[in-house]
């Protein structure tokens, strides 16, 4: 009953937060609305049974890409721009209408296999011999590895291009350039000279 | 009130998948915003895979979620970086500005 009460708790309370990241005007709020969407999502994992991603939900998406959205969007200074009206209304009627559409047949299709296959429905509770983390980490390491290693390779690649792609030359800066420094020769660096008394090197 | 079974974590999935799918339709300006809708549409297919897991007792789904928040992590941060660099060519994070490719 307590868990009822959650789900329906976390479950309106996110789509609130949905709601919110779509329609705000600033983006700002949208980036506080996603981050209240992910914890909800987050107690929804821990209520069903997958601790270890619910945590990691809030690592990742709270610790992480919130803070990442944010800085972007100080960064940028995206927030509290003129708004120059609405899209057209007939565009606005149209996407809620396909919108409703696709919700009301998703949910009939949901509907629909439920009723085909009431197997599926029933709760099945969670093995509560070993932990949710172990299991994930047994089937993860051995089942998955190497989908787990190509995983490190889009993160790879992620970093490299966030960084390509933001990297700019900037004019003024001393670098060092080490082949540069160990490819100098005496005779290009010093400079034998042979000054006179009193008067120095001019 | 039923117990809460399957069928409402999918229903609350398709909800959220539509949300984030007319927040990238109706969005007027901001490219952030649609970054932001791609995110909740990536949740919501997490959410099923982690009901799915949950109530069929499989773990795989779970691994599926881990996966699919990696991508979703490298994802966001290539959209973050180019949209740092389209604000630095166009001065505007607009979605109305992004119109260089006549596309």
């Amino acid at each position: 009953m307590i868990v009822d009460l959650l789900f329906y708790m976390f479950a309106s309370v996110m789509c609130i937060g949905a709601l919110g990241v779509a329609l705000s005007r600033n983006p700002m709020y949208s980036v506080l609305f996603l981050v209240l969407t992910f914890f909800n999502a987050a107690g929804l994992f821990i209520l069903i049974g997958a601790e270890f991603l619910g945590l990691l939900l809030m690592m990742v998406y709270v610790g992480a890409i919130a803070v990442m959205f944010l800085f972007v969007l100080m960064t940028v200074d995206m927030t509290g721009e003129d708004d120059d009206g609405m899209k057209s209304p007939f565009f606005v009627t149209f996407v809620l209408i396909t919108g409703a559409v696709l919700l009301g047949e998703i949910i009939l299709a949901i509907l629909g296999g439920i009723a085909s296959n009431a197997r599926i429905a029933e709760f099945v509770p969670a093995e509560s011999d070993v932990q949710n983390i172990v299991l994930l980490g047994r089937v993860l390491f051995t089942n998955y590895i190497y989908p787990f290693i190509t995983v490190s390779m889009v993160l790879l690649v992620g970093m490299v291009g966030a960084i390509v792609l933001t990297h700019r030359k900037r004019e003024g800066v001393n670098k060092q350039d080490i082949s540069e420094q160990i490819s100098r020769t005496k005779e290009e660096s010093i400079e034998m000279t042979s000054p006179t008394l009193g008067k120095g090197i001019s | 009130m039923e117990n809460v079974a399957l069928h409402h974590y999918l229903i609350l999935s398709a909800i959220l998948f539509v949300i984030g799918l007319m927040g990238i339709f109706l969005n007027r300006k901001s490219i952030i915003i649609i970054l932001m809708c791609i995110e909740l549409i990536l949740l919501s297919v997490n959410i099923n895979f982690v009901a799915f897991s949950a109530f069929m007792n499989d773990i795989s789904g779970q691994i599926f979620t881990f996966f699919i928040l990696t991508v979703a992590a490298a994802e966001v941060s290539i959209g973050l970086a180019i949209l740092t660099i389209f604000y630095r060519n166009r001065h505007s994070g607009d979605v109305e500005d992004s119109n260089m490719m006549k596309g």
